[in-house]
């Protein structure tokens, strides 16, 4: 059974100025413990269904189901990570990580126990007592996850995590982040605009067209290599570049368009 | 180790520091002979201006006989009162504000027209319904909060949007997010508020103090002018200069141990 189902959804903004359609006739499910990425040109409304499946935004139209339960409200079986890490200056690294635990008022010696032992997997153990100032950029965005996976949620949204980093610390993080998600055994959507990072991260790709943004189609990413490969495995297999192209070819006609 | 190149910059960095320190009392150095070999050699007319001297000995008299201590006791209490009260009741409406966007869009134009009116105007008022002594503290928290509510609120609106999307993202509730975000975000707001209203809330007092009391520096400082007595109006407003570098030295400190506690940069 899948474990979210958007059903025919759509969603419109609405400000006094003007109306903005943003998605439209939307039909996706995701099973249990897949990896699926979202490219599409940009305003097309990648965040707006990253907050549609959290529970921050209701659909305008249609339904959306997290294990067969309609969504109503912030679930707790949810993790979103944003775009930037924003972790709190006035907390260091380790009470930062018991954030969400704390919010949904989850027992606080576990939480801690829990993010202790998550940064020493994640080679931040030294840093848990430090201040978010003296981490680089990729050791903040590892905590960012760190603080996401605390308040453990079933399924990871991910909001162009590794958008703020340079191409090296993307690559290394990514990486990591795949192995994190997949031994945890979350269900991951991520959102991103780079596709190499699309490709070699999910199970399947899914390209989104311009605003009134639809689903334009959705790539199975199968390599003969075998199944599960790591990002760097599958950058190195050998449909690799076939594909890349293709679903390139696909995004550049959606991104000229809205232009 | 560090290197002779850096511990020669060291060295004159610190030399700076004390020129610097230096300099300043200098200046007051100055200053006080000036006035002093002004009025002692006739240049004005120590009636109108005074004198250091005579200052340091009016200062002794009215110190140890009469009751300037007391007088600046009062004026200090005060002020500290009011500070916490516009402190506390301005945060408070600038969290309403926040709470509500109806409230606070609703209200906007009142604060505009009380920001710019002078609340001096509004000192009968206060004596009438408070009385003699409590309009002092009407006076001060009137000056003060109007101006608190308005930093308190431009800082809640500079926390960054996102920060709290990231709550919403956990589910947090609003007494969360001004528990866990709000409030310790605004530290830095609040001590510059702050300083804004030690000077503030003392003016508020010697305003109040003019217009009503029977007590205080700001009574002092017009019964002597009053009476023609300059050496207590001198001395009363340079027992107004040390309390406000008293009160600014607290909340230094209290900067100090909140940029610790907070971890933020100034
Ligand atoms: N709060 C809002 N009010 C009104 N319109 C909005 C709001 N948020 C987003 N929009 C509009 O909805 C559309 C989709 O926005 P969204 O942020 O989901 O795009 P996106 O695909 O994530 O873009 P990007 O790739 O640049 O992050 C955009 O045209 C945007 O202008
Ligand atoms: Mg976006």
């Amino acid at each position: 059974m899948a474990q979210i189902e958007l059903t025919d959804v759509g969603l419109s903004y609405f400000t006094l100025k003007q109306e903005t359609e943003a998605l439209r006739d939307i039909n996706l499910s995701i099973k249990h413990g897949e990896f699926i990425s979202i490219v599409g040109p940009s305003g097309c409304g990648k965040s707006t269904l990253l907050s549609l499946i959290s529970g921050m935004l209701k659909p305008t139209s249609g339904k959306i189901e997290i294990d067969g339960a309609a969504v109503s409200g912030v679930s707790p079986k949810v993790g979103y990570m944003l775009q930037h890490d924003h972790l709190f200056e006035w907390r260091n690294v380790l009470n930062n990580l018991t954030v969400g635990a704390e919010i949904r008022k989850m027992d606080r010696g576990i939480a801690k126990r829990k993010a202790l032992e998550l940064l020493e997997r994640y080679g931040l153990g030294d840093f848990a007592h430090h201040g978010p100032s003296q981490l680089s950029g990729g050791m903040r965005q590892r905590v960012a996850l760190i603080r996401t996976l605390v308040a453990e949620p079933d399924i990871l949204l991910l909001d162009e995590p590794f958008s703020a980093l340079d191409y090296q610390t993307r690559l290394t993080l990514s990486e990591e982040v795949f192995h994190i998600i997949k031994d945890q055994g979350k269900t991951a959507v991520l959102v991103t605009h780079d596709l190499s990072e699309a490709i070699s991260m999910a199970d399947r790709v899914m390209v989104m067209s311009k605003r009134p943004s639809t689903i334009s189609n959705i790539h199975e990413i199968r390599f003969d290599e075998g199944e599960g490969l790591s990002p760097w495995k599958k950058r190195e297999a050998g449909g690799y570049h076939q594909t890349f192209n293709a679903i390139w070819k696909e995004l550049e006609e959606h991104v000229v368009a809205s232009l | 180790m560090s290197s002779p190149l850096y511990e020669k910059y060291l060295r004159i960095q610190k030399r700076k520091l004390w020129l610097i320190g230096l300099s300043r009392l200098s200046v007051l150095a100055v200053f006080l002979a000036l006035w002093e070999l002004a009025a002692g050699w006739g240049w004005v007319d120590p009636m109108l201006t005074s004198k250091p001297s005579l200052l340091l000995s009016s200062f002794r008299e009215l110190a140890f006989e009469g009751s300037l201590l007391k007088h600046t006791w009062i004026s200090g209490l005060e002020t500290v009162v009011g500070i916490a009260v516009s402190m506390l009741l301005g945060t408070a409406i600038a969290v309403l504000f926040w709470w509500s966007s109806f409230a606070s869009k609703v209200l906007e134009p009142y604060m505009v027209v009380l920001n710019a009116l002078p609340k001096v105007a509004l000192g009968p008022i206060f004596y009438i319904w408070l009385g003699d002594s409590y309009s002092i503290y009407g006076m001060a928290v009137a000056i003060s909060i109007i101006v608190t509510i308005i930093m308190v609120e431009s800082g809640f609106r500079e926390i960054s949007k996102t920060k709290l999307k990231l709550m919403e993202s956990f589910g947090a509730t609003k007494p969360q997010m001004l528990r866990m975000v709000l409030l310790p975000a605004s530290v830095p707001h609040f001590i510059a508020t702050l300083k804004v209203n030690v000077g503030l809330t003392l003016v508020g007092v010697v305003m109040g103090e003019f217009l009503s009391s029977k007590a205080g520096l700001g009574y002092l400082i017009i019964y002597g002018g009053q009476v023609f007595q300059m050496n207590l109006v001198m001395v009363s407003i340079t027992m107004l200069a040390l309390l406000s570098v008293i009160l600014y030295g607290f909340v230094h400190l209290l900067e100090r141990f909140a940029r610790k506690k907070y971890n933020y940069e100034a």
